[in-house]
């Protein structure tokens, strides 16, 4: 075994008084790709923050390819050879490809940038930056993608690229991807594994930063386990087994991932005839029984988050009908909410939850009619009420009044299906609901989709995860340009066969 | 369907366990009560420096009373400006708007508007038309003496004589009549003139009322953000009071058209006290605690909140947007109304653009206490506790004989730390 590359050894950090780590060690080899794994709050973000510069250490010693490593910053991390490439994107749209990999490494002609903090002064030195460019580009197996496109043209596929594009410009020796594949279809992620492959063939070290086994099993050498900010297992991949790994997760074996409830379907509640959205969905039909629950599945841009949204009336309908039992809810929120359809969006900060607002007011907000008497609200009764869906779901909490931005993204998640709980929704339809969150609050939300089947609720599914959407549902339908493809019993889909249709093999 | 919560099924989610629990119900006590000791320790740096320079004026009955009377006005247009902000929108045009609703109280007073409603003129127009009538009567008897004057009229001059000759008997026919109606109109003037300042008032809060309705209704259906939209109305305001002031300033007559009570509304004369401070003190206190109930209990406010914190979520939540975000603006718009009341009584006139420039302070006094442009977040208590900083460093500042340009500089330098400090507390909540 060759020499590691980064050594971190007995890292602690403390905020105030939450210890977010304790004696973490980790160790990077040339060569190989380590699977950071750990449920969120876990402190990989935060070991990976100490690691970028972002935060100084409170102890601990860390050692770059032999030399001690002790930035100051993350521009020294930087050009010590650390790059990040963040979960979130952090491009400026409006400037080109090659501006972005260059940003704050740019090329001048007269050599003073850096000193003197003169580098704004300097003149470009196109040339010189566009064959850096070039070669990067190259190295990354993208050699078609032009410099001087604008990087808000680019799919996200392309964006991350460019992402690690300016991570390595800097001579990296250890990237970082930290959930890379969250926002990725998984054609994109193959890509990015082929890439992130290339790059460890080429002798840099990786760490890589995931909450998906599958994809960890799939290209990551070694592991290194964090549970409450202290290491708790590291080693081969090879030689564990996934639920040894969920285990040091979560700190106690987890009997089941996937708890089965039994439910059964009853009669039919939800239809839809021939719905068409503004662009997607189009022409959708599709029945939705009782105690039934139907994933839907299919890449990005199938129309799935769209077919929600016209569902929930937030987006319009240009044609087609939605029938709830034998009614004809009216196109407004307010009207489907009432009619039953409940919406948990896939984007908690911008949609899902008033961020800035507390717990109590989330959840109640598609609800207030119980505690409100000639338009003046019943605090107490509404107060009481909250604490049982807090108690039931299990939301973490100091009080009901906590804002939700100062939640952990499971608790949000949490929040906002209680939200949907207590409007009384009996048609739930639950936009990508595990996305982010970790291993433990993924299987008590599996549990709740079980429990609400069986109390008769209908729930659409919409998830790119495949494994959970033919371990969770009983009908799979697959999406592909706004139309429904296929609809099948779980028992008849593989993931391949899935992955067949979404990407429109099956029909040419 | 099972609404209520079902029993606890399992272990009880863990509450107020860790250690830092103490530490930041601290802190958001500070962010709740931060406007609060910032005022008390402005109040206290004034009693101090007046004490050095050997005064003892600062907290005096006289001095305290002059205070509330800048803060009334102030607070009371802030009250609007809470709920707007608390939504997620801005109002550049309350200033203007404010000047209009005065120059409208001070129009409807002048033109005796309950007179004009009735009976569709009034004693001054009427006075006007007999006076009218005597001069063109006059005019014509002197013309006609000038033309039986000439000695030899021709053919046009004995044309002429025969015209003025018809006006006049057509004159003299009509001033009895409007003899009549004079006394007709000033007979029922006594009995009507007396409802018009209570007409002129709900004129001037309906006016509020309506440019804060046009602000929602353009900024709801338009779908144009609001800084640009009240950015807009906020020049339309003053254009159409100065349309309705022709350009000058309305002075309705002090003794005869101005009631007692809407001069003593905000006098601070010992006769127009009550229990100590004017009418118009009382009224701000009543409103401000009217909204403050209204922001924790009303259903509406929970709309308001979830507006201004995320738009999307309101929608999602089946919350009516177009129609709250124009409810909200309207609302605002009865404080700019009743905001207009008061700038007539400190003026006893309508000036168009006596409100120019009123709503930076305004928003200033908002944003002192506590809320936030990004929507989401404000209160009555901060709203007024901002203004009243403001107001104190504005008279503490004269009272130590400081120029206006140093009290200027030193409430920018407050708006910018008061925001800054509250910041930095938000974030250290956060962390």
């Amino acid at each position: 075994m060759p020499e590691p590359l980064l050594t971190m050894k007995g890292i602690s950090k403390r905020f105030g008084a939450t210890r977010a780590l304790q004696d973490v060690e980790l160790e990077v080899y040339p060569g190989q790709v380590l699977a950071l794994i750990g449920e969120n709050g876990a402190g990989k973000s935060t070991l990976m923050k100490v690691l970028s510069g972002a935060h100084p250490p409170d102890a601990g010693s860390m050692r770059l390819a032999g030399k001690p490593y002790a930035p100051a910053g993350p521009q020294e991390a930087r050009g010590a050879g650390i790059g990040m490439i963040y979960q979130e994107l952090n491009l400026a749209d409006d400037l080109s490809v090659e501006d972005n990999i260059m940003l704050g490494r740019e090329r001048g002609r007269f050599g003073i940038g850096g000193h003197f903090g003169m580098g704004c002064f300097e003149i470009l030195d196109r040339a010189a930056q566009r064959k850096m460019v070039r070669a990067v580009l190259d190295q990354l197996g993208h050699p078609g993608l032009r410099p001087d496109t604008l990087v808000r043209e680019l799919s996200v596929a392309l964006q991350q690229l460019v992402e690690i594009a300016r991570a390595m410009i800097v001579q990296a020796r250890v990237l970082v991807f930290d959930e890379p594949t969250s926002s990725l279809t998984g054609q994109d992620a193959k890509q990015l594994f082929r890439v992130i492959r290339n790059l460890r063939d080429s002798g840099l070290g990786i760490v890589y930063i995931s909450h998906f086994l599958e994809e960890v099993r799939e290209i990551c050498d070694r592991y290194s386990v964090l549970r409450d900010g202290k290491s708790v297992g590291h080693g081969e991949l090879k030689d564990v087994r996934e639920d040894e790994i969920v285990a040091m997760m979560v700190g106690r074996t987890v009997d089941e991932l996937f708890p089965n409830v039994a439910h059964e379907s009853g009669e039919v509640l939800l239809t839809l005839e021939h719905l068409s959205g503004p662009k997607t969905p189009t022409d959708v039909s599709l029945q939705v029984r009782h105690g039934e629950i139907l994933g839907i599945s299919g890449l990005v841009g199938a129309g799935r988050t769209e077919l929600l949204r016209c569902l929930a009336a937030l987006d319009p309908v240009r044609s087609g009908k939605i029938r709830v039992g034998r009614m004809e809810p009216a196109p407004t929120p307010r009207a489907r909410i009432q009619a039953g359809l409940g919406l948990v969006s896939e984007d908690r900060k911008g949609e899902g939850l008033a961020q800035s607002q507390s717990i109590t007011d989330n959840i109640t907000y598609s609800r207030l009619e119980p505690y409100s008497r000639l338009g003046m609200l019943a605090l107490g009764r509404r107060r009481q009420a909250v604490e049982g869906w807090m108690r039931r779901l299990r939301v973490k909490a100091r009080s009901q009044e906590q804002a939700i931005e100062s939640l952990s993204g499971g608790n949000q998640q949490k929040v906002d299906l209680a939200r949907v709980m207590h409007q009384g929704a009996e048609i739930m339809l639950l936009d990508e609901p595990t996305r982010g969150i970790d291993v433990g609050t993924k299987s008590e939300i599996y549990r709740l989709m079980g429990e609400l089947a069986a109390a008769g609720k209908a729930i659409l599914f919409v998830s790119s995860y495949l494994t959970e959407l033919l371990e969770v549902c009983d009908r799979i339908a697959v999406m592909a340009r706004g139309e429904i493809r296929a609809v099948r019993p779980v028992e008849d889909w593989t993931e391949e066969a899935i992955m067949r249709v979404a990407v429109d093999v099956e029909n040419g | 369907m099972s609404t209520q919560p079902q029993q606890p099924n399992s272990t009880a989610a863990p509450r107020a366990g860790n250690p830092g629990a103490g530490r930041r119900r601290m802190v958001l006590l500070g962010s709740a009560l931060g406007p609060f000791l910032a005022l008390g320790v402005v109040v206290l740096f004034f009693v101090a420096a007046d004490a050095i320079q050997g005064g003892n004026t600062f907290l005096s009955g006289p001095n305290l009373r002059a205070l509330a009377k800048q803060i009334a006005p102030i607070a009371v247009a802030a009250l609007g400006m809470t709920i707007i902000i608390i939504a997620g929108g801005i109002d550049l045009s309350a200033g203007t708007a404010i000047a209009l609703c005065a120059t409208v109280l001070a129009w409807s007073l002048k033109e005796d508007v309950a007179m004009l409603m009735l009976r569709g003129e009034n004693v001054a127009g009427a006075t006007q038309e007999l006076r009218d009538g005597n001069e063109d009567l006059s005019k014509v008897r002197r013309k006609i003496t000038r033309l039986q004057a000439d000695a030899a009229p021709n053919q046009t001059d004995r044309k002429a004589l025969q015209e003025q000759q018809a006006l006049q008997r057509q004159l003299e026919a009509e001033i009895p009549v409007l003899k009549q109606r004079l006394e007709q109109i000033t007979a029922d003037s006594r009995r009507i003139t007396r409802f018009t300042p209570w007409i002129a008032v709900v004129l001037a809060v309906l006016t509020g009322c309506l440019c804060g309705f046009l602000n929602g209704a353009v900024i709801s259906f338009l779908n144009v953000v609001p800084f640009i939209v009240t950015l807009g109305t906020m020049t339309f305001f003053l254009g159409l009071a100065k349309i309705i002031a022709h350009e000058s300033t309305v002075r309705p007559n002090r003794a005869e058209q101005i009631p007692q009570w809407l001069i003593n509304f905000l006098s601070i004369r010992q006769n127009a006290l009550i229990y100590g401070f004017p009418a118009g003190v009382w009224l701000a206190l009543v409103l401000s605690l009217l909204l403050a109930a209204v922001l924790r209990y009303a259903v509406f406010s929970r709309y308001l909140f979830a507006l201004g914190s995320n738009e999307s979520t309101a929608r999602l939540c089946g919350i009516n947007v177009t129609w709250n975000k124009i409810a909200v603006y309207t609302l605002a718009g009865l404080f700019v109304g009743v905001a207009g009341i008061y700038q007539f009584s400190l003026l006893s006139a309508g000036n168009p653009t006596s409100g120019i420039g009123m709503e930076l302070k305004i928003i200033a006094a908002v944003v002192i206490g506590g809320g936030s442009l990004n929507g989401g977040r404000g209160s009555v208590l901060g709203t007024i506790t901002g203004t009243a900083i403001m107001a104190v460093i504005a008279s503490g500042c004269t009272l130590l004989g400081l120029s206006n340009p140093i009290q200027e500089i030193i409430i920018g330098v407050i708006i910018v730390v008061a925001v800054t400090v509250d910041q930095m507390r938000r974030a250290r909540l956060a962390d």
